[in-house]
C-alpha cells in the first residue's frame, strides 16, 4: 500500500447556482500517473485550480503532499508542478530566460538554477533552441518547455490539464514519453487531465472518470469496464462465409442462427446488421458457439468476443452523466 | 564561568545537530534539500525574495519596451523645449529689484513665453499618459498570454504579482523624474551659471515626488482597469477616457454650475456670498487629481505663492510681500498631497481586491 499523495474529501465547488464540482473524493498515490477523464466543462481545471489553491473550494478539503492547499497555498505549490492548458511564455524572452525567471521565483540559487535548465531543455528536446525567444516557438515545443517549467522547481507531484491539446500526434507521442519516463526514473506523481481517452489509456496507471462534476468511476481500465458493464451481456461478433455454391445464403438468417445456437443455455437476443451477427449471453459462451456454428456446416469467417475499451467505457459514462444530468 | 562557556557549547552543538535533522526531517524524496524563502531583501547567496524577482523582471520588461522608448522620446523631447524657451525668456523674467531673484533657478521650470508649456505644465499634462501606458495591461497581458496562471502556480502570495507590477512601474518612474529633473538643473546650471539654492533644490526635489505621486495616481487607476477588463485595449480607452473627462469635461461641467449660481448682474451679491462662491468652486475643482497636483506644484515652484485660496484683505494687510520659506510652502501643500496619496491608495486597494478575488483561469 503507497502513500496518499493527493486527498480531495467531499469536495464542491459552486458557482452561483452551477456547480461545478459536486461532492468530489478522490485519492491519488505517490508515484502514480493517475488520468482524470472527462469532456470540456465537466470540471476538470476547477479541480486543479482547488487543488492549488487558486480557487477555494465551497466546501470540503483538499490536502496535497497532506498539506492543506486552502490555507497553505504556497507549500502547496512549492512542491507541485503545474502545466495550465494552453501554457504561455513571456514571448519576448528565450526558453531559458523564462525557465530561469520559474527558478527564481522558487528561490533556486542562480548557479544551480542555470544548469538545471540547460539539462531540462536539452530532456525535453529544446537543446537548440535555448536561446531562441519563446515567441517564435511552436505549439508543440511551448508545450514542451511547458513541462520543463514545471520541472525546474523539482517538485513531487506535477498537474498537467490538457497538456496535448493542438500538438500534432508525432509530438504527443513523445510528450506521453517523456511523461511515462519521468514518474518512472524520479518517482512522479502524475495527474494527467485530458478529453482524450486514447493518450490516457496510453499513460496512466488508474483513471477517473469525471462529468459534470462528478466522479462517475475510478480504477484501472480492466476495473472500470467491470464496473461498469458488469450487468451487461457477453456479446460475441460473428461473421460466417458466403459459400454460394452451397445454395444457403439466403439461409443465413437471424432465425436459422437461433435455430444453431438453440441447445446453448443463456444466450439472450441475436441480431445481423451488415452480415455481422451479434450474439448476447448471460455468460461467457464464445467456445460453445464457435463448436455450434462449425458443426453445422458452415464455414465461421470471424468471431470475437468484444472487449470493453476505454471507449465504450467513456461514451456508456457520459450517456450515463447527461442523462443523470 | 566554564559552565556558562559549557553551555553554549552544548547549545552550538544543538544548533548544529538540528541544521544536520532539518533535511532528515523533510518528506522529499529527491537529494535536493528544502529551500528556504530568503528574507525580505535576499540572503547572501544572491538569492532574492520572489518579490523583487518579479519586481527586477516589470523593471526590465519595462525598459526594453518600445512603449517606454517612445514615451521617454516624447517626453525628453518636451522636457528640451521647454528647457528652451525658458532659457529664451529667463532674461525677461530677471528685474533687478525683484524679491523673487532669490529663487531664480526655480524660473527654469516655470517661465514660459506663452508659445511653449512650462516644465511643470508638461508634466501634468504627460504624466497621466506616461501612468496610463505603463499599467493599462498590467494583468490582462499576463492573462492574455498564458503566463498569470503559470507563474500564480509559483510557490508566490497572489498579491506578490500585483504590488510588484505597482513596484515596478513606479520605480521605472521614479527613476526617469529624477534623472529628468536633475538633467534639466544641470543643463540650467551650465547655461545660465548661477547654482541653486539649498532650498531650491530641495523645492525641485519635492516637485519631483509629488510628480512621481501625481503619475503613481494614474498609475494605479490604469492597472486598476487592467484588472477589470479583459482587453488592453479597453482597459487603456478606459484609462483615456477618464483623464479626458478629468481635464476637458469636468472643468467645463464646474463652471457652468457656476454660471448656474452666480448671482445675475442685477443683484448686489455680498462679499460673504461671493467668497463662498469661490470657495465652492474651488472644492469641485479640487476633486481633480490635475488640480490637485498644479496647486501643489504651484505652491512649490512659485515661493512667493501665500495660499491657494480666496484671500481676504485683511488677510493680506499687513504682510510683508516676500517669499515663504520651504516648510511653510509645503504646509500649504500638505493637504494637496494628502489627497493625491489617498486617491492613489484608493485606486490601488480596488484594484487588489478584485485581483485577490479574481478567479485565475488559463486563457
Amino acid at each position: 500500500m503507497s502513500d496518499t499523495i493527493i486527498e480531495l474529501v467531499n469536495l464542491t465547488k459552486m458557482y452561483e447556482s452551477f456547480t461545478a464540482v459536486n461532492h468530489l473524493n478522490l485519492t491519488i498515490r505517490k508515484g502514480e500517473i493517475f488520468g482524470l477523464l472527462g469532456p470540456n466543462g465537466a470540471g476538470k481545471s476547477t479541480t486543479i485550480l482547488m487543488m492549488l489553491g487558486l480557487t477555494d473550494p465551497t466546501t470540503g478539503s483538499v490536502h496535497v503532499c497532506g498539506i492543506n492547499s486552502t490555507s497553505n497555498p504556497v507549500e502547496v505549490k512549492r512542491r507541485v508542478g503545474y502545466l495550465p492548458e494552453d501554457v504561455g511564455f513571456y514571448d519576448n524572452r528565450s526558453g531559458f530566460e523564462n525557465l530561469m525567471y520559474t527558478a527564481r521565483l522558487n528561490s533556486i540559487p542562480d548557479k544551480e538554477a542555470a544548469q538545471r535548465a540547460e539539462q531540462l531543455l536539452i530532456k525535453v528536446g529544446l537543446g537548440d533552441a535555448l536561446k531562441k525567444k519563446t515567441g517564435k516557438y511552436s505549439r508543440g515545443m511551448r508545450q514542451r518547455l511547458g513541462l520543463a517549467d514545471v520541472l525546474i522547481k523539482n517538485p513531487e507531484v506535477i498537474i498537467l490539464d490538457e497538456p496535448t491539446s493542438g500538438v500534432d500526434p508525432k509530438g504527443v507521442r513523445e510528450f506521453l514519453e517523456l511523461i511515462v519516463e519521468l514518474s518512472r526514473d524520479e518517482g512522479l506523481t502524475v495527474l494527467f487531465a485530458s478529453h482524450n481517452l486514447h493518450q490516457v489509456q496510453q499513460v496512466c496507471d488508474r483513471v477517473g472518470i469525471f462529468v459534470n462534476g462528478r466522479l462517475l468511476g475510478e480504477g484501472n481500465i480492466h476495473t472500470l469496464a467491470q464496473q461498469l458493464f458488469k450487468d451487461h451481456p457477453y456479446v460475441v461478433e460473428a461473421t460466417l462465409a458466403q459459400n454460394a455454391s452451397d445454395g444457403k445464403v439466403s439461409n443465413y438468417t437471424v432465425d436459422w442462427m437461433k435455430h444453431v445456437l438453440q441447445p446453448i443455455e443463456g444466450i439472450k437476443t441475436i441480431s445481423l446488421n451488415n452480415d455481422v451477427f451479434q450474439i448476447e449471453s448471460s455468460r461467457n459462451a464464445t467456445a460453445e458457439i464457435a463448436k455450434a456454428i462449425v458443426e453445422s456446416g458452415v464455414t465461421l469467417n470471424y468471431l470475437n468476443k468484444k472487449e470493453y475499451g476505454l471507449d465504450e467505457i467513456y461514451y456508456q459514462y457520459f450517456e450515463g452523466g447527461e442523462n443523470h444530468g | 564561568m566554564k559552565f556558562i562557556t559549557n553551555t553554549l557549547k552544548e547549545a552550538k552543538i544543538m544548533d548544529n545537530q538540528m541544521a544536520q535533522n532539518l533535511p532528515l526531517t523533510e518528506p522529499r524524496s529527491n537529494s535536493n534539500t528544502m529551500r528556504i524563502v530568503p528574507q525580505w531583501f535576499g540572503n547572501e547567496n544572491g538569492v532574492k525574495h520572489p518579490f523583487w524577482v518579479i519586481v527586477q523582471k516589470e523593471i526590465s520588461d519595462h525598459v526594453r519596451s518600445w512603449r517606454f522608448i517612445i514615451l521617454i522620446a516624447i517626453i525628453a523631447l518636451t522636457c528640451i523645449g521647454s528647457m528652451y524657451t525658458a532659457l529664451a525668456n529667463i532674461g525677461h523674467a530677471m528685474k533687478a529689484s525683484d524679491v523673487q531673484n532669490s529663487f531664480f533657478f526655480l524660473k527654469l521650470f516655470t517661465v514660459s513665453d506663452g508659445t511653449m508649456p512650462s516644465f511643470f505644465v508638461f508634466i501634468s499634462f504627460l504624466g497621466p499618459l506616461l501612468g496610463i501606458s505603463l499599467g493599462f495591461d498590467a494583468i490582462n497581458s499576463e492573462h492574455n498570454r498564458g503566463t498569470l496562471s503559470r507563474v500564480l502556480a509559483q510557490p508566490i502570495h497572489r498579491d506578490y504579482l500585483i504590488n510588484a507590477k505597482f513596484t515596478g512601474a513606479l520605480f521605472v518612474i521614479s527613476v526617469m523624474f529624477f534623472a529628468l529633473g536633475f538633467l534639466v538643473m544641470g543643463l540650467g546650471l551650465i547655461t545660465i551659471g548661477i547654482p541653486p539654492t539649498a532650498e531650491e533644490f530641495w523645492r525641485i526635489v519635492f516637485f519631483i515626488l509629488l510628480s512621481i505621486f501625481y503619475v503613481a495616481f494614474w498609475l494605479n487607476l490604469s492597472i486598476l482597469f487592467s484588472v477589470r477588463f479583459r482587453q488592453p485595449a479597453t482597459a487603456a480607452l478606459a484609462g483615456i477616457a477618464i483623464w479626458l473627462f478629468l481635464t476637458v469635461f469636468y472643468p467645463l461641467i464646474v463652471s457652468l454650475i457656476m454660471k448656474a449660481l452666480a448671482p445675475s448682474q442685477m443683484e448686489m451679491a455680498s462679499p460673504l456670498q461671493m467668497l463662498h462662491l469661490d470657495e465652492l468652486r474651488i472644492t469641485l475643482m479640487r476633486i481633480l487629481p490635475n488640480q490637485l497636483f498644479s496647486d501643489a506644484t504651484t505652491t512649490l515652484l512659485m515661493p512667493t505663492v501665500r495660499s491657494l485660496g480666496p484671500l481676504t484683505m485683511e488677510q493680506v494687510y499687513g504682510t510683508i510681500p516676500g517669499p515663504l520659506p520651504l516648510g511653510q510652502s509645503l504646509l500649504i501643500v500638505w493637504p494637496q498631497v494628502t489627497g493625491l496619496v489617498a486617491a492613489t491608495i484608493t485606486c490601488f486597494v480596488l484594484s487588489y481586491v478584485s485581483f485577490m478575488k479574481k478567479e485565475i483561469r488559463s486563457r
